[in-house]
Formats: structure tokens, C-alpha cells, sequence
């Protein structure tokens, strides 16, 4: 029998009801891979006996009989989501020394549900980044290597997504505002979904662009993200755009079963200059799904192109208003002021300590395109190529199609450092093929799918339609089936 | 359009971040890239096109108008830098 803590989420599930083990064994094994995982940078704040206190009171439920699937599961949660008494930063230093005094939604959600949480994650600094190298902690290290050479695990989940890759949790929470669940996922062997836009209430995660934010599952397997979403999943009053929609069983739906499901291939998404291997990998899992029965049929998304320099508009202009409330005045920094400072000062020196360079950059990019004369130019305009984005997928899906397969990212994990000197506009170049889902407000799912030759994983990624993440969940399920990835990175970061 | 280091500078003082003189230079440059490549949007035929204002089309929900919690100032004010007397308190705003 494997470790524990490298255990899937239905395993340990089962294990559980079996009396196979406890809670409380499950997250000490958990909590000790932690201890000794400290040169991968993933977890920032390890509440070690909390997990012990929620592990124990999982027992007692789990005697009691009768309790929910994530009950007893230790698992990770990203920084960005509020806890309640346990510092909460979104990886920025102007949230420094914050602890809420209250839990967001899909939190207390998990800890109902009787999940147990090990510490926060880290991240990239307000979910800014492709690589975690913008966090306040420092680099998150991906427990993927090339030889010598350490790698980024993507971002902006990236402690998310490593501890899980590295066995560190069971299973963690990422959000996903451009492909900030999928691309790490991919970069790191593991399963990531972004719901459909309201699935998850955002109430209490420390918001970046609200109308592309969405929490989901980052898990090793499919299954385990079936059984996360759900327990993740639901309407909230507190989030007016969360959907008042009934949750499904989505474990419940998975069978493997795609014969005769319609899948498109949108030729858009055949860059110039894409690598040869995420072509080839495309076209293997385009052979896998057509081999369990689906059909694979050419389609057109024509406003591809516009997709990233439309949300590098709408994501900093909901940026930099969303980030106002960071004034030194009700919570985190406050920068020391010299005499004589008034409070303009005082908001000013506060946030150009408080926030990193990429943060700045956004809010400022944002504030130029909210500001008059240029409102309309920029983000109207913006906001019009996002409707006709949207229709492109509405268009695709009416004629049938179930679900679209892309490659999830333009390359495997790059080096860390490796995009130092690169202009801001090449890191954006990472999330090509996930932002449009988040414009659109569609589900979407990285399954890792094979290796490149340089051994590093590599994920497709599957969109869904809007709700029917339980169909989604089933493509992914039988394209994982028929990759058998199985790979793990050889333990190099245990002390 | 070129943005030049005056407007830099205006943009960062709309979103209250200082930013030191000898940084605007760059910050312009940083700006013109960005947003030459979001000019690409020009090239889309976006008439009759309405803004999108929600990804979904449901109506936002309404709650009825009442009191649904308060008496929570220690709460309040357990997170800020400097907070006195039941207060926030920020530099002299009024001589």
C-alpha cells in the first residue's frame, strides 16, 4: 500500500468507511510530508492543529455514521480564500498580518462537509501571474524537475497545484480567473476544473477580476474533482452571482460512457509556432475520445484571436477597481508616513509598498482604460469582442457539439526565472487557450494526457456547456481512462 | 496612441500608487506595449454589438431591505493598522 498522503480523495473516502484508517492518521501523514517539504515554497501557513482538531471531530462523525464524502479529507486551500482566524494574504504584502473574521463560502462549504484543512497555499500575488513568481512568500518550485534545473508549477494556483502533485494534501482549492487552475494542473500531472461562472459563490475570496473569478477542485484524479466540485458547489445569497441551481451527484454520472458524444476541434486553436509535441498530444487525445466512441467534428471559433487582449482590458479594469479597498486604513499594511503626510500620501506610499510590480502594472493599465475619454475605446469595446467570444461558443454548442478538446497550455513547465526579461505580454501568451472559457463563463477541465521528451507533463483540456459540468466530468473521466497517466515526479524536496 | 511620461503619471496618481519620477519613463513604455497589443480589438467588427454585462442571463437577485446583522465593531476594526477608540483612525484630513 502507497503512503497516505498520496492517496486519491476516493480511496481515502472508502478507506475511511472501511475503518481502514483515520482521519486523524490521514492528516498526520499529510502534515508530516508537509513538514518536510519546505524547498517547494506550496504551503505559507500550516495550521497543523486545526487539522488536528477538524481530523478528530471527522472521526467522531465517521463513527456516527452517515457523513458526507469530504468528510475527514485533508486537503490544501489556496491563500486567496478568507479563513476565518488564519492569516489570509492573497500572497501580497499589503494583506500582511490579516486575519478575517469570518470564512468564505466554499471554505465552509469543505469544513462543513467535514474536509480538513492543512494551511494555506501559496499563489501568485492577487491570482496575478502565470508562474508564481510574483507571491510575497517567494517561488513556489514544481516538483517536476529537468535534471538540475527547478521549474515553475504555473500560476496562479501554484501552490495548489504543486502541493497536490508532490502528495503534500489529497486534494486542494485553486481559482481560476484566466487559467489559473487549469494551466498549473497541466504543468503538474494533476486534474483542474473552473465551473461554470456561479457554480462556486465567490463570497469571501479575495477578489481580482469578478466577473471571470471561479473557485474549483485541484485533484489527482477525475473522480476526485467530482467529488470536490460537489462538496465546493452551490447557490449563496451572500454572492448575487452565484447560481441558484440544484448541485448534481457528479461522481454518480460518471461512466466512462461518450459513444456517441459530439466533441469539436476548433481550428483556431492551431497557433503558429505551437510545438510540435502539443500538436502531436492534441491529436493523440483527439484518437483516444474517437476511440471510446465520440465523434470528433471540425469547428470555428472565430473571435479566438481577440480573446487575450480583451480580458488583458476587462481583467485589469475590474482590477483596479476591486483593489481600491486596499487603502491602509482597514486592514493589512499601512506604510510609515513622515511628517507633515496627509492621507493622499498615505494611500499612495501604502499601496506602492503594499502591491508588486504586476500587480501595479494592472491596476494602472485598468485605471488608463476606465478613465474618461477612454472608457469607450477600451473597455466597451473590449466588453462587445467578449459578447461575440461568448457567441462563438453559443453558436458552436447549438448545433449540437457536447464539449470542445484544446491543448490546455502552448508549452510544458518552464524554468523558473525563465521569463525574467521577457516582456509581460510573453506570460500572458500562457494562458491562450484557457481564457476564453472564463470570458464566456464556461466549465473547463485540464486531464493530464502524456509526457514530452523531455519527460514533463502536459494536460488537454476539455469545455464544457454552461451547467453540465457532470457531462464534462465524464468526457474528462474517459479520456483519462484511455491515457492511463500515471506518472509522478521522483521525491527530490523530502528533508 | 503614445502614452507619454505626463500621462504615466496621471494614471498613477488616479489609482494612488506612488511612483518615483526616474520610474515613469519606463512605466510609459510598459504602458504603449500593453496596449498596442490590446489594439488589436480595433480590428473587430463589434457593430450592433451590446457590451456584455453578465455571462449569464439570469437576473441578479434581490433581498428584501433589512437589518441582517451589526453589533460587530470589535470585528470591524480587529484588522486595522491603526484604530482608536472604537474608530479607524487615518492622518488629518480637515486643517
Amino acid at each position: 500500500m502507497s503512503e497516505m498522503n498520496a492517496w486519491s480523495l476516493a480511496q481515502a473516502r472508502d478507506a475511511l468507511r472501511a475503518k481502514q484508517v483515520t482521519s486523524v492518521e490521514l492528516t498526520e501523514a499529510c502534515l508530516s510530508a508537509i513538514e518536510g517539504a519546505d524547498a517547494l515554497g506550496a504551503f505559507v501557513h500550516k495550521t497543523p492543529e486545526l487539522a488536528l482538531d477538524l481530523a478528530r471531530a471527522a472521526d467522531q462523525h465517521l463513527a456516527s455514521g452517515d457523513a458526507p464524502d469530504m468528510c475527514g479529507l485533508p486537503i490544501g486551500i489556496k491563500d486567496l480564500f478568507c479563513t476565518k482566524g488564519v492569516p489570509s494574504q492573497a500572497a501580497s504584502r499589503i494583506l500582511e498580518g490579516f486575519k478575517p473574521e469570518y470564512e468564505s463560502t466554499v471554505s465552509q462549504k469543505l469544513r462543513d462537509s467535514g474536509a480538513v484543512m492543512l494551511g494555506k497555499l501559496n499563489m501568485d500575488e492577487f491570482a496575478m501571474g502565470s508562474s508564481n513568481e510574483t507571491s510575497i512568500y517567494g517561488d513556489v518550485v514544481n516538483p517536476w524537475k529537468l535534471g538540475e534545473q527547478a521549474l515553475t508549477p504555473g500560476g496562479s494556483s501554484g501552490g495548489s497545484a504543486a502541493a497536490v502533485a508532490a502528495d503534500l494534501c489529497l486534494a486542494a482549492t485553486g481559482t481560476d480567473t484566466g487559467g489559473s487552475i487549469r494551466q498549473p494542473a497541466a504543468f503538474t500531472g494533476t486534474v483542474g476544473i473552473k465551473p461554470t461562472y456561479g457554480r462556486c459563490s465567490r463570497w469571501g475570496i479575495v477578489s481580482f477580476a469578478s466577473s471571470l473569478d471561479q473557485a474549483g477542485p485541484m485533484t489527482k484524479t477525475v473522480r476526485d474533482a467530482a467529488i470536490m466540485l460537489e462538496a465546493m458547489s452551490g447557490h449563496d445569497p451572500k454572492d448575487s452571482t452565484s447560481a441558484d441551481l440544484a448541485v448534481p451527484n457528479f461522481e454518480a454520472m460518471l461512466n466512462g460512457d461518450i459513444r456517441g458524444k459530439k466533441i469539436g476541434i476548433p481550428r483556431e486553436y492551431r497557433m503558429d509556432g505551437m510545438p510540435d509535441e502539443i500538436e502531436a498530444l492534441w491529436q493523440e487525445g483527439q484518437d483516444m475520445l474517437k476511440s471510446a466512441g465520440a465523434e470528433m467534428i471540425d469547428i470555428s471559433l472565430p473571435h479566438t484571436q481577440y480573446a487575450l487582449p480583451s480580458y488583458y482590458v476587462i481583467a485589469p479594469a475590474e482590477a483596479s477597481s476591486n483593489l481600491a479597498r486596499y487603502d491602509g486604513v482597514r486592514f493589512g499594511h499601512r506604510a510609515a508616513l513622515a511628517a507633515g503626510d496627509g492621507i493622499t500620501e498615505m494611500y499612495e506610499k501604502t499601496r506602492a509598498e503594499g502591491f508588486g510590480p504586476e500587480v501595479q502594472r494592472r491596476i494602472m493599465v485598468g485605471t488608463y482604460v476606465l478613465s474618461a475619454g477612454f472608457y469607450d475605446a477600451y473597455y466597451n469595446r473590449a466588453r462587445k469582442v467578449r459578447a461575440l467570444i461568448k457567441k462563438d461558443f453559443d453558436d458552436v454548442f447549438a448545433t449540437g457539439i457536447d464539449s470542445i478538446l484544446t491543448p490546455t497550455t502552448p508549452s510544458a513547465a518552464f524554468a523558473l526565472g525563465g521569463m525574467a526579461d521577457a516582456d509581460p505580454l510573453e506570460m500572458y501568451l500562457n494562458d491562450v487557450f484557457t481564457v476564453t472559457v472564463n470570458l464566456a463563463g464556461l466549465p473547463g477541465i485540464s486531464v493530464p494526457a502524456g509526457l514530452d521528451k523531455q519527460g514533463l507533463p502536459l494536460g488537454l483540456q476539455l469545455i464544457g456547456r454552461p451547467w453540465e459540468e457532470a457531462d464534462l466530468l465524464n468526457s474528462a473521466y474517459a479520456l483519462e481512462q484511455a491515457s492511463g497517466f500515471a506518472h509522478k515526479p521522483q521525491n527530490w524536496w523530502a528533508s | 496612441m503614445a502614452i507619454d511620461t505626463a500621462t504615466a503619471a496621471k494614471v498613477a496618481k488616479l489609482a494612488r500608487l506612488k511612483v518615483d519620477e526616474a520610474a515613469l519613463p519606463a512605466l510609459a513604455e510598459e504602458f504603449n506595449a500593453i496596449l498596442g497589443f490590446i489594439e488589436q480589438l480595433n480590428a473587430v467588427d463589434v457593430s450592433g454589438v451590446e457590451p456584455m454585462t453578465s455571462v449569464t442571463p439570469q437576473r441578479l437577485k434581490r433581498r428584501a431591505d433589512q437589518v441582517n446583522d451589526g453589533d460587530q465593531q470589535m470585528q470591524v476594526l480587529a484588522n486595522a493598522p491603526d484604530a482608536r477608540e472604537g474608530f479607524f483612525a487615518v492622518p488629518k484630513v480637515v486643517e
